[in-house]
């Protein structure tokens, strides 16, 4: 498909200075969304905005057109924290811990459903 | 595990790379790129159709034109999105547009001179670029696959608004047929053009395809695409203007004519009927419109400093 369109021999895609605008300074706000009444909030995508409120209307305008959520937040990206992707192997459990799982215990048919 | 093989491990078992994820810089940069340009034709599309909305000739279909409008610019948001957690600032993205360092579809380099083309664009060019996203929906990037999965649902809507509307026009006066066919004759090597170079000219497809950005090739989308295309027409009454195209029995698909490669390349290369305008409308209306941005600095600062 024609996105990935050809760049001609010579020409270059990077910047060469970065840009002016008023919208440089404000933050990037994570966006999550409650589809409807008894689900969780789910991550849905990002935007830029100078506070909060506009943050919110901004959301509702993009994520939101067709009725598809009842609840929406906005966390600016820079308050959402998470172990360091090489770090992230010590501090989440691994799978070793069987016994954790009702799978591993028998039960005899005869008890009935357990 | 070296990364590059935990990497390409997470690749082959069809699961997605996520940003925290170790990735190849090659991988890296190409779906930059092709995201960004993806994003870049969204919003460039909203020209095209943009330009009818003060002619339509309803308040109904008015109505649906914004609607389709507005969702193109949503689209372009949410894959600017998607770039920015490659560590990339849609501003950026932006200049390199406006510098012509970055393209877009050379789809929206084509003049919309009827209200029939309203109708074409949404069966023809939404059908194809529907034919493309589906397929992307399996990309290996999770951000661009999701962000895919989204905009397939909106993308729906347009294709068929614009079926429905060349259904009016083939199924009214003889001068309304005329003009759905006039735009069928106009738009329908362009969309064929949309899927890209044939696959022996297309040197970026074998790698795209091992990274599983690319799942399907440029001809068989284009094939797909046919397929699904031609009865359509058919439907509505029209004549597709290839005079090779016909069913292939052998084969189980439609056989088409060769593609004007020199028009393709010469479009690609800036000198399509519109490039120059799209550009100098998309710079103008930035340009113009960085007093609301400022305005919206000033006003969230204004309020901060009255809750304080």
């Amino acid at each position: 498909m024609t996105y990935d369109v050809p760049v001609a021999p010579g020409e270059t895609a990077e910047l060469q200075e970065s840009i002016e605008d008023a919208t440089e300074g404000w933050p990037m706000w994570e966006v999550f969304v409650r589809a409807r009444r008894g689900i969780s909030h789910v991550h849905i995508g990002s935007l830029h905005a100078p506070d909060a409120r506009t943050a919110l209307q901004n959301a509702r305008d993009v994520y939101t057109r067709r009725g598809e959520g009842i609840s929406v937040w906005v966390v600016p990206s820079a308050e959402v924290h998470a172990f360091e992707p090489e770090a992230a192997a010590d501090y989440v459990e691994a799978n070793e811990k069987v016994y954790r799982l009702a799978t591993t215990y028998e039960i005899p048919e005869e008890v009935g459903q357990m | 595990m070296a990364p590059e093989d935990r990497f390409q491990a997470i690749i082959e078992a069809e699961e997605k790379i996520e940003p925290s994820d170790w990735m190849p810089e090659g991988y890296r940069k190409t779906l930059i790129r092709q995201i960004a340009q993806h994003a870049h034709s969204e919003v460039i599309g909203m020209q095209p159709e943009g330009n009818w909305i003060t002619r339509a000739p309803s308040l109904h279909r008015k109505a649906i034109l914004i609607a389709k409008v507005q969702d193109e610019a949503g689209h372009g948001l949410y894959l600017y999105s998607a770039t920015e957690t490659l560590g990339v600032k849609r501003n950026d993205l932006q200049e390199l547009l406006h510098q012509g360092k970055h393209k877009y579809s050379s789809i929206f380099n084509y003049p919309t001179l009827t209200w029939a083309d309203m109708g074409t664009i949404g069966w023809l060019v939404d059908g194809a670029a529907i034919t493309n996203q589906v397929m992307l929906t399996r990309c290996s990037y999770g951000p661009y696959s999701r962000a895919m999965v989204r905009i397939c649902k909106e993308e729906s809507f347009h294709q068929r608004q614009g079926y429905e509307l060349l259904i009016k026009l083939c199924s009214g006066a003889p001068e309304q047929r005329a003009m759905a066919q006039d735009a069928l004759n106009r738009w329908w090597w362009p969309s064929l053009m949309m899927f890209g170079p044939n696959d022996s000219d297309s040197i970026h497809t074998e790698q795209s395809m091992q990274w599983k950005i690319k799942r399907v090739s440029n001809d068989d989308l284009r094939q797909q695409f046919v397929d699904m295309t031609v009865p359509q027409a058919e439907y509505l009454g029209l004549r597709i203007p290839d005079p090779e195209l016909a069913w292939n029995e052998e084969r189980g698909h439609y056989d088409f004519g060769e593609i004007d490669w020199e028009e393709f390349w010469q479009v690609v290369k800036g000198n399509g009927p519109m490039n120059r305008d799209r550009i100098e409308h998309k710079t103008r209306a930035w340009d113009e419109g960085a007093w609301v941005r400022a305005a919206a600095t000033a006003h969230a600062a204004k309020r901060a400093a009255a809750a304080a």
